[in-house]
């Protein structure tokens, strides 16, 4: 995946990448159109599908809604890289399949500057700038969590079980 | 190894004796939960997925509350999905209005927390419960949709961190302020992934009312769960409202559930309250704390006093201590919420209503309402409020422009008299 490095700062909540006031739909387009509508009004307007979101500390802290990262991902933002994550959004992202990067080194995202060409390989965890011609990395999901994000998700991953229930 | 009681609980619902923080775990629930903004996703995945069957229909809550009365008509269709679930399963717990509350105060007063319970509930404050010593913890819709087939959660277990508070408290403060200082001297993100454990002379004291208010805000640390071991109180708390148990039993079982005198912590903290004022968050973080001493004139149009933070009927009768005889300044909407159709009645009947109405507050039916900027007292741009909800973030309670500052209840009550934020000495 490759795109485009949109930067946030530290604590963005879920209030802001989903204001509550559209929270009377659970519809994915409808919640995209919104996305990160109280961080950033105009966001919406300039993002292209593939793009980045690069973010400090706690990204996602606040509310559980997992509208937040269904938001960010029917909005066709192809991954998230952070200091940290919050974690009800991270085990939301996880359990719905959108990539989320943290950092091994915290410097990492002071480097990448808004605008910079980011290319990702999920599986190794790394996150190339190709702007500043730098290669940063990330921390590996445990195995446990990896195998609920390869298999699509959470609900795919205990298909086999719901089919019994 | 030794344990606290965060990892007993977790261990007795992973069929294992012990548990080492980090581990990634399967665990049995005791309820999952869900409102809603929360549950119509769930049901669309528990759908999809071709899942037919929950896993036990008296295990699973559904309230709806954060936009009801239902506000406009997509959050009637939200509401209407939830019922339809609700009857197709035949679930035990869904409440309409009439009978309902905000979740977190609905699901303690109807007796169903149980201290040692695993509660998971597609809501970030379903921290809540850790007051009455179960572990529960906020969790996702997809969550939510597995746990409702399967009675299953995965969970990493968490470390834990504790904070132990010496002292009495001083005039004016309430739980409210033990948390809000709290998360003001570790900050929004001080707990992240990590149990809260609280404890020392100062919480043995503290109600069951000022427990709840202290592990619903354990989120707004970062804390995963938030939680205190089940003792005297607890009990008292209880014994009103369960009937169905062995109590003997439970009790014995109970008295267990402590962490170990040498459990380890990643971090200890000790707070005298003897330092500790009311406290007031300022915008746009629950961890901006300053005194009320130091707050300055911060002129409100709005006080809000109620969710499922405040909401309680402990709350109102401190609010109604305050505004007897006296009205919200000139400008300022006063709006009041009790959390659940009980205390509402009870709020009636005690004469708080009276009170509320004659001191010119809006007096309503319970619901999240303002609390995340639902419906029920929206801000407008540049509009300033303070209130006894949760959080603070950017355009929590209307405009992306508007400010909330988080207090405790008397607080909040003095405040709307004052029409600036202060304190109910200077009333």
């Amino acid at each position: 995946m490759k795109g485009k490095a949109w930067k946030f700062k530290d604590n963005v909540d879920t209030d802001q990448i989903i204001p509550a006031r559209y929270l009377n739909s659970s519809d994915p387009a409808e919640l995209a159109q919104h996305v990160m509508e109280d961080a950033d009004p105009a966001f919406v307007k300039k993002f292209a599908k593939g793009d980045i979101i690069v973010a400090g500390e706690n990204f996602g802290c606040g509310s559980s809604r997992e509208h937040a990262p269904i938001a960010i991902k029917a909005a066709g933002i192809s991954a998230v890289i952070a200091k940290s994550f919050a974690r009800i959004f991270y085990r939301n992202a996880i359990n719905i399949g959108l990539p989320i990067l943290e950092v091994k080194n915290k410097e990492t995202i002071e480097e990448i500057h808004e605008g910079d060409e980011i290319e990702i390989d999920l599986s190794n965890g790394i996150i190339k700038d190709l702007t500043k011609q730098k290669e940063h990395h990330s921390h590996p999901f445990p195995e446990f969590m990896q195998g609920i994000f390869d298999a699509g998700g959470l609900m795919e991953h205990i298909k086999n079980r719901l089919k019994k229930s | 190894m030794p344990q606290t009681i965060s990892q007993k609980i977790l261990a007795s619902h992973a069929g294992k004796k012990e548990l080492t923080p980090g581990e990634l775990i399967y665990a049995n629930i005791d309820f999952c939960l869900g409102n809603d903004i929360t549950a119509p996703p769930a049901i669309k995945e528990f759908e999809k997925h071709g899942a037919t069957k929950v896993f036990d229909p008296e295990k699973i809550v559904l309230v709806p509350d954060h936009f009801t009365p239902e506000k406009d008509h997509k959050s009637a269709q939200q509401v209407a999905m939830m019922r339809q679930f609700a009857k197709k399963h035949n679930l035990k717990y869904f409440f309409e209005i009439g009978c309902m509350g905000v979740e977190h105060a609905l699901l303690p007063e109807m007796g169903l927390v149980k201290p040692g319970m695993l509660i998971i509930g597609a809501d970030s404050h379903t921290c809540t419960y850790g007051a009455l010593g179960a572990f529960s913890t906020g969790v996702g819709s997809t969550d939510l949709a597995a746990a409702m087939a399967t009675g299953e959660v995965w969970l990493k277990v968490p470390e834990s961190m504790k904070f132990v508070f010496k002292g009495k408290l001083n005039k004016w403060v309430e739980g409210k302020d033990l948390i809000l200082y709290t998360i003001g001297h570790i900050g929004v993100d001080g707990a992240r992934y990590k149990s809260m454990e609280f404890t020392g002379p100062a919480i043995s004291e503290l109600s069951i009312e000022g427990r709840l208010t202290m592990a619903n805000m354990a989120i707004e640390a970062g804390g995963k769960n938030g939680i205190f071991d089940p003792d005297e109180k607890t009990l008292a708390y209880l014994k009103n409202k369960i009937t169905n148990i062995n109590w003997s039993l439970e009790i014995e079982n109970w008295k267990l559930l402590k962490s170990d005198a040498d459990a380890v912590y990643s971090d200890i903290y000790e707070f005298d309250c003897k330092d500790i004022e009311p406290q007031v968050s300022f915008p746009h973080l629950p961890s901006n704390t300053k005194p009320i001493s130091k707050v300055g004139n911060i002129k409100i149009d709005q006080s809000v006093i109620g969710s499922c933070t405040n909401g309680r009927i402990e709350d109102l009768r401190v609010a109604a201590k305050i505004l007897k005889g006296k009205k919200a300044a000139h400008g300022v909407r006063l709006i009041v919420i009790p959390a659940t159709q009980k205390i509402y009645l009870q709020a009636i009947k005690e004469g708080l209503a009276d009170i509320f109405m004659e001191a010119n507050a809006m007096f309503e039916t319970p619901s999240c309402g303002p609390c995340l900027g639902g419906h029920m007292g929206i801000l407008g741009e540049g509009e300033r409020s303070i209130a006894t909800t949760n959080r603070n973030f950017i355009g929590r309670m209307g405009h992306p422009k508007s400010e909330v500052y988080l207090s405790n209840v008397a607080i909040a009550a003095a405040s709307a008299v004052l029409g600036r934020i202060g304190s109910p000495e200077e009333l």
